[in-house]
C-alpha cells in the first residue's frame, strides 16, 4: 500500500497537485459551492405557509421579483452605492499607496501597519464611530451648530445614502491600499526616468507610465471592494434609513420576518449576476481607458 | 571652438550625503564624438552621466550642450536621450508605441511619426517586431529598441549607461561593432558608460578613465595604452608590469630612473614629472621578448626562469620569475616558444623606448 502511494505521487503530478489542493478545495465545496447551489435550488421553489414550501421548480420568483418595482430599484442602488464607495475609496487610497511606494525611503512596512491599524478594531465599532460623528447631535453638526454656520442639524448627514457610502468607503479603506501599494511598489524606477527622459512631465508621466502600470492593483482594489459592499447589510441598517436601504436589507427580512427563503434567493440570485456582470464590465473598461491613455 | 565643446562640464561635483560620487570633474566633449566615461564600479561614472541626462542636479559647477547652459534644466526639457541599463522598454504597451512613446511630444504629422518609426526599426534592424511586447524580446532585442526609442527623437546627445552589460560575449561584440557603426552613419555624440575597458577601447574616439569621482586621464584608446599618465590607468588598462623605480635626475623630458632590479636608466617621460614624484615603471606584457640565449643587441637583457605558461589561441602569455622582483614579470608572444617551457632558464629583452614612467598619484 504504501509503496503503491510512493509511486502514485511520485509519477503523476496532477494527483500531487490535487493532494495539495484538496484541503482546501473540500472547504470550498463544503462551505461554499454547495450552500450556492442550495440557494440556486430554492429560487426556484415556492413558499405555500409560513413552514411549507413547494418544491417543484418554476420561474415565477424571478417574475416576482421584476414586477414589484422596489426590487429592482433596490437591487440598482445597492449597485450604485458600491460603485460610489469603491470610486471614493481609490480616490482617497490612491494617493497614500502612491506617497508610500514612492516618497517614503525607510520603513515602509511600518506606514503599511499604521495605515490599516483602525482596522483592527471591530467592523460594527467603526461603523457607530460614524453614527458618532455624522448624527443629529453627532460632531460634526454640533461643531457647524455651535460655530453658526447652520442654525439646525445637516439632515443628509446620518440616515442617509451619503452615510452608507462614507461609512462602508473608511471600512474597506485598508484593503484597497494594499494590491495599490504592492500593483505601485513593483515598479521599476527605470521606466519612469525613461519617460522623463523621452520629454514627459511628472504629470503625463503618471497618466502614461505609472497608472497603467499601476492597473492590476487598481482592478484588484475595485473588486475587493465592489463585490462585499454591494451585499453588506450592516452599515445601511445602521447609518442609512430608509433611504439608504439596500436590497441586501430586504434579502435578509425575506429569509426573516418576511419568512419568503424562496423570493429571498432568487433575490440574492439576482445580485450575485449583476455584480458579477458590473465587477467584468468595470473591469473591462479600466483595461480600455488605461491603454487608450498610454 | 563650439564644436570641441558642444558638451562642457565645468568643475561638477556631486555629493549624497557624506559621499562625493563626483568630485571637481570637467571635460569638453567634441561634437559627434563617441566618448566612453571607463572606471570601476562606484566611480561616479554613472552618476556624472545622469547630470548629463538632468537626473541629477550637480553640487558644484555647471554643464553646457550646444552652447547652452542645461545645469538647472530638467530631464525631459534636455537635448539628451538615454539608453539605460536595463533598457527600461514600457511593459504595457508594444514596441511601436514604445518607439513612438517620446514623439507624441512632439508636433509632427502621423505619416511623420510612422515614417520615423519605420526608420528607427529597420535602423536597429528589427523590422516586423512592432506588435510584439517586451516579454516576447531577447535581451539584444530589447538593447535594441531602447536604442531605437533613443535616436527616433534626434537628440543632440545619446547616453548609454552600460547598454551591453547584459548580453552574452558573443552578442556584446557584435552590438559594440554595430553601436560604432551606427554611432558613424548617425553622427550624434555618444557618451558611453562602462566598466568593461576592452568595450571602452574597442568603441570610442576618446575615453575618460574615472576613478573615486575623479577624472584621471582623457584620451584615445591607443594613447592610454601607450602612454598611461598614472598607477591607476596604467593598472586599470590592460595588462602590465610595474617596478619600483626611485627618480635620480631629470633634464628637461630625460629622466634617469633607477629601476629595481634593472638598474639606472635615462627614458623619456610622456608626462610632467618632477623630482619629488613617487613613480613607478611599467612595460607592457607585449614589449618584452623572450629567447633561449643571450644576445646583446638590446638596450636590457635579463636572466629569468619561467614559472607558467598560459596559452590562448593567438598569443602565449609566459611568467618569468627575474630575481630581485617579487612579481614574476609577465609578457605575451605570438610565436611559438621553441624548446623553452615551464622551469626552463630565459633571457628576457626589454627596449627603453617601450619603458614608461608613471606616477603613483
Amino acid at each position: 500500500m504504501k509503496k503503491f502511494l510512493r509511486k502514485l505521487f511520485s509519477k503523476h503530478e496532477n494527483v500531487r497537485a490535487y493532494a495539495l489542493l484538496s484541503p482546501a478545495l473540500i472547504l470550498v465545496i463544503l462551505a461554499m459551492a454547495s450552500p450556492l447551489l442550495l440557494m440556486l435550488v430554492t429560487s426556484f421553489h415556492t413558499q405555500v405557509s409560513m413552514m411549507e414550501i413547494d418544491s417543484t421548480l418554476t420561474l415565477d420568483r424571478y417574475a416576482d421579483f421584476f414586477s414589484k418595482p422596489v426590487y429592482p430599484t433596490l437591487l440598482f442602488r445597492s449597485i450604485k452605492i458600491s460603485f460610489l464607495v469603491t470610486l471614493v475609496t481609490l480616490l482617497t487610497t490612491y494617493p497614500l499607496a502612491y506617497y508610500i511606494a514612492f516618497y517614503v525611503k525607510k520603513n515602509k512596512m511600518l506606514w503599511i501597519v499604521l495605515m490599516t491599524l483602525p482596522f483592527w478594531t471591530s467592523y460594527l465599532l467603526r461603523v457607530f464611530s460614524w453614527r458618532v460623528i455624522l448624527g443629529h447631535k453627532g460632531v460634526i453638526n454640533s461643531a457647524l451648530m455651535f460655530s453658526g454656520a447652520i442654525d439646525e442639524p445637516l439632515s443628509f448627514l446620518i440616515y442617509s445614502q451619503t452615510a452608507v457610502v462614507l461609512t462602508l468607503a473608511h471600512a474597506w479603506a485598508a484593503f484597497a491600499i494594499l494590491p495599490l501599494y504592492v500593483s505601485l511598489d513593483k515598479i521599476d524606477k527605470s521606466l519612469l526616468e525613461a519617460s522623463y527622459d523621452l520629454g514627459c512631465s511628472k504629470f503625463q508621466t503618471f497618466w502614461r507610465v505609472t497608472f497603467p502600470l499601476s492597473l492590476p492593483g487598481v482592478i484588484g482594489a475595485i473588486l475587493i471592494i465592489f463585490i462585499p459592499t454591494v451585499g453588506d447589510y450592516v452599515t445601511p441598517q445602521l447609518v442609512g434609513g430608509t433611504d439608504g436601504r439596500m436590497l441586501s436589507n430586504m434579502i435578509q427580512s425575506l429569509f426573516g420576518r418576511a419568512n419568503n427563503f424562496p423570493l429571498g434567493a432568487a433575490s440574492a440570485v439576482m445580485m450575485l449576476l449583476s455584480v458579477s456582470f458590473v465587477a467584468l464590465i468595470v473591469t473591462y473598461i479600466t483595461k480600455k481607458v488605461s491603454l487608450r491613455m498610454s | 571652438m563650439g564644436d570641441k565643446e558642444f558638451i562642457k562640464i565645468s568643475n561638477v561635483s556631486k555629493n549624497f550625503d557624506e559621499v562625493t560620487a563626483v568630485d571637481n570633474v570637467s571635460v569638453n566633449i567634441a561634437k559627434g564624438e563617441f566618448f566612453s566615461l571607463l572606471g570601476p564600479s562606484g566611480c561616479g561614472k554613472t552618476t556624472l552621466l545622469r547630470i548629463l541626462a538632468g537626473f541629477e542636479y550637480p553640487s558644484k559647477g555647471f554643464v553646457s550642450i550646444d552652447n547652452s547652459d542645461v545645469t538647472d534644466i530638467p530631464a525631459n526639457l534636455r537635448p539628451t536621450n538615454m539608453v539605460f541599463q536595463n533598457y527600461a522598454i514600457f511593459p504595457h504597451i508594444n514596441v511601436k508605441r514604445n518607439i513612438e512613446f517620446g514623439l507624441r511630444k512632439e508636433k509632427i504629422s502621423s505619416e511623420e511619426m510612422n515614417q520615423r518609426v519605420n526608420d528607427a526599426l529597420k535602423m536597429v534592424k528589427l523590422e516586423g517586431y512592432e506588435n510584439r511586447f517586451s516579454n516576447q524580446l531577447s535581451g539584444g532585442q530589447r538593447q535594441r529598441i531602447a536604442l531605437a526609442r533613443a535616436l527616433v527623437k534626434r537628440p543632440k546627445v545619446l547616453l548609454l549607461d552600460e547598454p551591453l552589460g547584459a548580453l552574452d560575449k558573443k552578442l556584446r561584440e557584435e552590438m559594440q561593432i554595430e553601436l560604432r557603426n551606427l554611432q558613424r552613419s548617425v553622427g550624434i555624440t555618444f557618451v558611453f558608460v562602462t566598466h568593461d575597458q576592452e568595450e571602452a577601447m574597442t568603441m570610442s574616439d576618446r575615453v575618460a578613465v574615472m576613478n573615486q569621482g575623479k577624472i584621471l586621464q582623457v584620451s584615445p584608446p591607443k594613447e592610454l595604452y601607450d602612454f598611461p599618465e598614472n598607477l591607476f590607468v596604467g593598472d586599470f588598462i590592460g595588462d602590465i608590469n610595474l617596478l619600483e623605480s626611485q627618480i635620480s635626475s631629470i633634464n628637461g623630458k630625460k629622466v634617469k630612473v633607477l629601476i629595481n632590479a634593472l638598474g639606472e636608466y635615462e627614458l623619456d617621460s610622456h608626462t610632467v614629472i618632477t623630482q619629488n614624484d613617487n613613480v613607478v615603471t611599467g612595460i607592457r606584457p607585449k614589449s618584452i621578448s623572450i629567447s633561449s640565449n643571450e644576445t646583446n643587441q638590446s638596450d636590457i637583457q635579463v636572466k629569468g626562469k619561467i614559472t607558467n605558461t598560459s596559452f590562448y589561441g593567438n598569443l602565449t602569455y609566459v611568467y618569468v620569475s627575474v630575481e630581485g622582483i617579487e612579481k614574476p614579470l609577465m609578457l605575451s608572444t605570438a610565436e611559438s616558444l621553441q624548446g623553452l617551457s615551464v622551469n626552463s632558464d630565459c633571457y628576457l629583452t626589454i627596449s627603453l623606448k617601450d619603458i614608461r614612467i608613471i606616477k603613483k598619484n
